[in-house]
């Protein structure tokens, strides 16, 4: 059962947002949860990416995805009515939703879309909730509005100073964080680098903290085991003990490590990729 | 031995036979048939199966040397109880379709089973001409000759019938050798029955593990496509308890019974240092990438990288070590080393992969077993530690227990390490079915009959075994599927 696309835009340079066809897993989803896709049969590349909505009246779910690699440019190049072969999910534990009185929550670049359905049933739970997200310049900018409805409060920062406050989130988090009463737990999602930087800030004021992670993955059932971190120097699978872990214990280098483990071979692909869809366009 | 000369021997023998002169002497002194195979240095280059298969006369010579034991203690070897004697005796007769419908009486699946059963510790362990030689490699070749028949009847065999509809709906839970065989056993008693997958592809651990070189696609294609013939449905990209849970299928969805072979599918690690290094595997990864991702076309199709490695060690003795190993050898490997803290004696995995693996040049480091992976600055592994071991008493499993050798810590360096040490139990069933009872090692407990504790829930395979093969994974599929058609028959309609 292939998987049409309902819905595609392109939000900013290199970012894109679909609605996919999926009614089983819209409709089993919760937030924290995620995908795996490959786009072919034979030959694609299975990749994870996380939920970024869902709804399970039309049996859609939400993708948002950054143009970085093979795949990533395939899916954006992709139209609506077009299909994807395989989606399997909902994978990974969802995210653990409680009353924590006051939350802030971080999204950095495309991290802001698998944090929205977090902050939403943070918020529903009763909690006050601060976001904070941060880009890299204006063009970038997504899900403002979006999370200006669910937030208490929201900080938009760039790092250029195109939009918004110029700064990088750890910078408001401080502030945040240093405020009486601190925020009873915090939410991060972004790129590896910028989650470990804020689990250094949140450390320093003792605020419990939940990190997303993305690894590379294949199954994402825990069959293979190349989704692995470091939790407490201990290995832990993302996939079935994640993708969601105490922030404060994840090695990060380490992670940041591993999923560089195939940067030539991404880079000689997504290159590849490039070139021949340059070619097809350059015979039209 | 050539072929004319092959062909005499079988004429004389046949001859002798219709005269009533042949004695089991003759049969003794039938050289037993050597499997034809790629040549090593040939095959460490493409991923062709290795074992090209009997010809018509090697199979009738091999079934020859039977000797047509009355106790037929070759049955009582095979956990299906394949009326072994009989299939034999078909194929000397030269009724090789009527040797196929014996085999297919116990087992759906011969050209796999004729592939990857360690037949030298089952049906061929006790075989007389084996015992008479004190040599259980010049037992009867029962497994070579089972793939025979199997092979030749693969395109002419006709789906199995499947009885009038009985309105009841089955769910198979994994596509693997257990639920494959569940499927079409519980199909064949006219039952609505629906497959769900995990992966984009079916097959399980036929399609993911084993190598091509060992067990052709094609083959396990042919059986899934038998299964679809018959009316299974299959559903790829289903993952029981996440995208439905179990209660879900049968309180909403109308299945009125659940088969669960998902296999063991969490890989161990060893837990010493340096083990989530970048080119550190395990092998399930390793393996999954090279067949199921293809990641030997990476570049030249398929978008799935993997390790570009000069020199990989190992770490295991069973058969996915064995083909974690070949796979190496066969993506470009100059060095493959195979570490495993006992002797060859010991290893689990079958004769035949073993010395495959030492024909295409794999070196065996053992008695030897690592205690540290170490990496360089960017976290890539450069070598593994190991220590020395000698045997000591034996253990539990009756096998002589390594022990130690103290100060004897050596490196070897490398790029990348495989860890093929076995599979634990997968938690994704336990994490979302609450109603199910799992022992302390995470496996599912199930009675004699393959039924869990949860009613209309039946299990089999890794998952309740442990880490098994893939006949015993059939065994179960099969004893499972007769209690799901036994228990559906006694409902009320």
């Amino acid at each position: 059962m292939a998987h049409r696309i309902a819905g595609k835009k392109e939000l900013g340079p290199d970012v894109f947002w679909a609605r996919i066809e999926a009614p089983l897993i819209a409709k089993a989803r919760q937030p924290g949860q995620f995908i795996i896709l490959s786009i072919n049969n034979d030959y694609s590349e299975r990749i994870p990416l996380t939920i970024a909505g869902a709804d399970p009246s039309d049996g859609t779910i939400e993708l948002i995805w950054q143009r970085v690699g093979k795949t990533t440019a395939e899916l954006a190049d992709l139209a609506e009515g077009d299909e994807i072969a395989n989606i399997s999910g909902p994978l990974g534990t969802p995210t653990h939703i409680a009353n924590f009185a006051s939350v802030i929550c971080v999204g950095g670049g495309i991290g802001a879309a698998p944090l929205l359905p977090i902050a939403t049933a943070l918020k529903s739970a009763g909690n006050r909730v601060v976001s904070i997200l941060g880009f890299r310049s204006k063009d970038r900018l997504i899900l403002e509005e979006e999370f200006a409805r669910i937030s208490d409060e929201l900080i938009v920062t760039t790092d250029d100073g195109s939009y918004a406050r110029k700064a990088l989130v750890t910078e408001p988090l401080a502030e945040v964080c240093g405020r009486d009463p601190k925020p009873g737990h915090a939410f991060i999602i972004g790129p590896t680098i910028m989650m470990k930087f804020c689990c250094g800030v949140t450390r320093k004021f003792d605020v419990p903290t939940q990190v997303s992670l993305n690894t590379i993955m294949i199954d994402g059932t825990g069959m293979c085991g190349g989704c692995r971190v470091e939790v407490d120097g201990k290995p832990k699978f993302v996939c079935v003990d994640g993708p969601e872990f105490d922030g404060h214990r994840v090695n990060f280098d380490l992670m940041i490590k591993r999923m560089n483990a195939y940067k030539p071979q991404e880079q000689q692909a997504h290159e590849q990729y490039e070139q021949h869809r340059c070619r097809i366009g350059l015979d039209e | 031995m050539t072929h004319e000369q092959r062909q005499e021997l079988l004429e004389s023998l046949l001859a002798k036979q219709k005269a009533g002169a042949l004695k089991p002497r003759d049969r003794f002194d039938i050289p037993p048939q050597d499997m034809p195979e790629q040549d090593a240095a040939v095959r460490r280059r493409n991923v062709h199966e290795v074992a090209l298969g009997y010809t018509e006369t090697q199979a009738r010579l091999e079934a020859m040397r039977c000797l047509q034991c009355k106790t037929a203690p070759c049955v009582r070897g095979c956990p299906v109880r394949i009326r072994i004697p009989d299939f034999v005796a078909a194929i000397a007769e030269g009724q090789y379709g009527r040797a196929l419908d014996i085999i297919k009486e116990n087992s759906l699946l011969p050209a796999v089973c004729g592939r990857v059963c360690p037949q030298e510790v089952q049906c061929q362990e006790t075989c007389t001409v084996g015992l008479r030689f004190k040599d259980v490699s010049k037992a009867v070749s029962i497994g070579r000759l089972e793939r025979f028949v199997a092979d030749l009847g693969h395109n002419g065999a006709a789906a199995p019938a499947v009885a009038p509809p009985t309105g009841k709906k089955i769910a198979i839970v994994g596509s693997g050798p257990g639920g494959i065989v569940a499927a079409a056993d519980t199909r064949r008693a006219g039952h609505d029955v629906t497959v769900f997958e995990a992966f984009h592809k079916p097959g399980g651990v036929m399609v993911y593990g084993i190598p091509e070189f060992r067990l052709p696609k094609a083959i396990v294609h042919d059986e899934i496509e038998t299964l679809k013939t018959m009316g299974v449905r299959i559903v790829p990209n289903f993952i029981v308890g996440r995208t439905r849970t179990i209660e879900q299928l049968m309180t909403e969805d109308g299945f009125d019974a659940v088969y669960i072979g998902v296999g063991a599918g969490l890989p161990s690690f060893m837990g010493i240092e340096g083990e989530s290094l970048v080119g550190v595997y395990s092998a399930n990864e390793y393996l999954t990438r090279a067949n199921l991702m293809k990641a030997y076309s990476f570049g030249s199709g398929a978008d799935t990288p993997i390790a570009v490695s000069r020199r990989v060690a190992v770490v295991g003795g069973g058969n996915v070590a064995m083909d974690a190993a070949r796979t190496a050898v066969r993506l470009g490997a100059e060095k493959v080393y195979l570490i495993y803290r006992r002797t060859e004696k010991e290893m689990p995995a079958r004769v035949e992969e073993v010395h495959h693996a030492q024909q295409e040049g794999i070196e065996f480091h053992l008695l030897q077993s690592p205690i540290r992976i170490v990496g360089d600055e960017n976290s890539r592994a450069t070598a593994i530690e190991c220590l020395r071991y000698e045997l000591g008493e034996p253990d539990d499993s009756g096998r002589r227990r390594p022990v130690a050798i103290a100060g004897s810590e050596f490196r070897i360096d490398i790029d990348t390490v495989i860890i093929a040490i076995g599979n634990q139990a997968n938690p994704l069933i336990r994490q979302t079915t609450l109603s199910l009872e799992f022992n302390k090692w995470g496996n599912l407990v199930v009675d004699e009959n393959c039924r869990t504790t949860m009613p209309g829930v039946y299990a089999g395979g890794d998952i309740v075994l442990g880490a098994a093969t893939v006949i015993l994974a059939m065994g179960q599929g099969r004893i499972a599927a007769a209690a799901i058609n036994s228990d559906l028959a006694d409902e009320p309609q």
